[in-house]
């Protein structure tokens, strides 16, 4: 099986991080607007989710006149089915200091925090100890950066960047108007760079090897690797770095255990993806990703044709229902009401012509809902109830 | 000061007073006392000097940041997708089973909590729990019974680690 796969394996994120000292040190002694076009050229884009440029995000926060500003890395990774982040802190730690530290040299912040979800308690000493070391060796090149670990305590949606800030401001972990940006203004309404723990891996990769080095992997628009954390009905669970751009047939080849039904790419609040439509789904940014951007990249589910996907819409709204926040009625209500509605369908409350109004609810969710958690219900939800109605019935 | 007043004012000399210390401080709480009580959210609010309907407001929004009693081992087990394809169901009646208690509850004793929670980020080695801080993955019936067997000597022995 192994013999005529068509993924690009790499392996850049993992690779070992001995020489952080030379690229910090290289790359602090470049003046911020060349780290910035380096990055830029890249075409690195956030590895969280929205997929924003990366280099842009971090000229956008270097333009802003201020003389606190921060650099924030989000580890919070909650999305279901994405291990990828736990890994980078626990085995590559450095890089991801040193592409922050780089970073606030860029911007000019000099304090940096990484805000590490409750159930990665259990890292905390580790990435301490490599926190201290870090932070030692900052001193002897004259670089003023700190970095301290926020702790979170078990809310998905403090993934998300702006509840995110509330949160280490004290707060209810509950999601911000926006604009402003937090380019411009994030945690205590200061110019913020918060990048996700993969992003900052990259970034590391593009300051040891120069940009073409990651440019050249990956196809357009989707330049670089990526981590995907590969679950569910499969022989090889785990991590695997591939190149962006892979088809989803070349992948179910590769991880599936010869009776895949779908792919749930981006975790709950992704797509499901069912077997017909592999072939013309490649993974990757702009639409290419079988619609629009992802809350958090690389979580791939595979379920084989054991599995009903009448539960695996229950699980994911149960989800959807614990963790809004609340703040607003289209995703409080609308996430509680698709779950009862799927459950009377099911039990034969409701006619199958439920299912529409249903599909019409999570329509308006995706477009009247604060933040992106009540925006991405509508793309699990109609993806499933789409391609597999009559699970939803029978 | 009882004991809750005296954890209180030493995490607000640990972290600081400002609001921005506001969670690790209700986290260093349920750390030492595996619960908020009542008196220690009002204690907080005096220590930090902001309403206490700010700091309730804050707690009761953290699944994580418990407001009922708990016992001393806290059970988190994954219900999200993965882990139930991969045999939760089983592994959650096998510690029912073994410790006479049901989804919300604590033994008698004051022992064992048993929760259930979300994606642990272990998805990739499923069925996943977490026995206070420390994560443990494979599960089987046998593995979960060999696990809380050693918490109960663990515990009998009046292990120190209360974490
Ligand atoms: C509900 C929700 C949860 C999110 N959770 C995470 C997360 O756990 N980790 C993460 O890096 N980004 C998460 N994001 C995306 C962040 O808001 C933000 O886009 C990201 O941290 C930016 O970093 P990047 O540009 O490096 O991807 C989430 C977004 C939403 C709407
Ligand atoms: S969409 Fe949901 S999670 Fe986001 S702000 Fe509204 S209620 Fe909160
Ligand atoms: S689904 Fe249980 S660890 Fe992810």
């Amino acid at each position: 099986m192994e013999t005529n796969y068509q993924l690009k394996r790499a392996d850049f994120i993992f690779k070992n991080e001995n020489d952080w000292k030379e690229v910090l040190k290289k790359n602090i002694n470049r003046p911020p607007h060349e780290l910035i076009n380096e990055l830029i050229s890249s075409e690195l884009k956030g590895r969280g989710g929205a997929g924003f440029p990366t280099g842009l995000k971090w000229k956008l926060s270097a333009e802003v006149k201020s003389d606190i500003k921060y650099v924030i890395c989000n580890a919070d990774e909650g999305e279901p089915g994405t291990f990828k982040d736990r890994e980078i802190l626990s085995l590559v730690p450095f890089k991801v200091l040193t592409a922050m530290a780089i970073c606030g040299h860029v911007v000019g912040a000099k304090e940096g925090y990484i805000y590490l979800r409750g159930e990665y308690f259990f890292l905390k000493p580790e990435l301490n100890k490599a926190i201290s070391e870090f932070e030692h060796y900052c001193k002897e090149i004259n670089l003023d950066f700190t970095i301290r670990i926020f702790m979170g305590s078990g809310a998905y949606i403090c993934g998300e960047e702006t509840a995110l800030f509330e949160s280490m401001e004290g707060k209810r972990g509950e999601p911000r108007n926006k604009p402003p940006y937090p380019a411009i203004s994030g945690y205590m309404n200061k110019p913020t760079v918060i990048n996700n723990v993969e992003t900052l891996a990259h970034a590391y990769t593009i300051f040891t090897y120069g940009a073409k080095r990651f440019y050249d992997l990956g196809v357009q628009y989707s330049r670089g690797t990526k981590l995907f954390s590969v679950s569910g009905d499969t022989p090889k669970p785990g991590i695997y770095e591939l190149e962006l751009g892979m088809s989803l047939t070349d992948f179910v080849n590769d991880f599936g255990d010869g009776d895949t039904k779908a792919v749930q790419v981006g975790g709950a609040s992704g797509f499901l993806v069912p077997r017909k439509r592999f072939a013309e789904t490649t993974i990757g940014y702009e639409g290419k990703l079988i619609g629009i951007s992802l809350p958090t990249g690389g979580s791939m589910m595979l379920f084989n044709s054991s599995r009903s996907m009448f539960n695996v819409l229950d699980n994911y709204l149960e989800f959807f229902r614990e963790e809004s926040c609340g703040q607003c009625t289209p995703c409080r209500v609308g996430c509680q009401q698709l779950l009862k509605g799927i459950k009377a369908v099911k039990t034969g409350e409701k006619n199958a012509q439920h299912l529409d109004k249903l599909l019409r609810l999570a329509e308006t969710m995706q477009f009247t809902a604060k933040c992106g958690l009540g925006q991405s219900v509508a793309n699990s939800f109609s993806s499933i109830v789409e391609n597999f109605r009559e699970e939803m019935i029978y | 000061m009882n004991t809750s007043a005296t954890l209180v004012k030493n995490l607000a000399d640990q972290y600081g007073r400002s609001r921005n210390n506001l969670l690790p401080i209700l986290q260093g709480v349920v750390e030492q006392e595996k619960y908020l009580s009542e008196s220690s959210m009002i204690e907080i609010a005096r220590e930090l000097d902001i309403p206490a309907s700010e700091v309730y407001g804050t707690a009761t929004f953290y699944s994580f940041l418990e407001h009922k009693k708990m016992g001393r081992y806290i059970i988190r087990i994954c219900k999200t997708i993965t882990c139930s394809m991969k045999g939760k169901n089983q592994v959650l009646l096998a510690i029912q089973d073994m410790l006479k208690i049901d989804v919300g509850e604590t033994t008698p004793d004051g022992t064992f909590s048993l929760l259930q929670t979300n994606c642990l980020g272990f998805c990739h080695k499923a069925p996943t729990m977490l026995i206070n801080n420390d994560v443990y993955t494979d599960l089987t019936p046998e593995k979960v019974r060999g696990i809380l067997s050693q918490y109960l000597t663990k515990n009998k022995e009046g292990g120190q680690d209360g974490n």
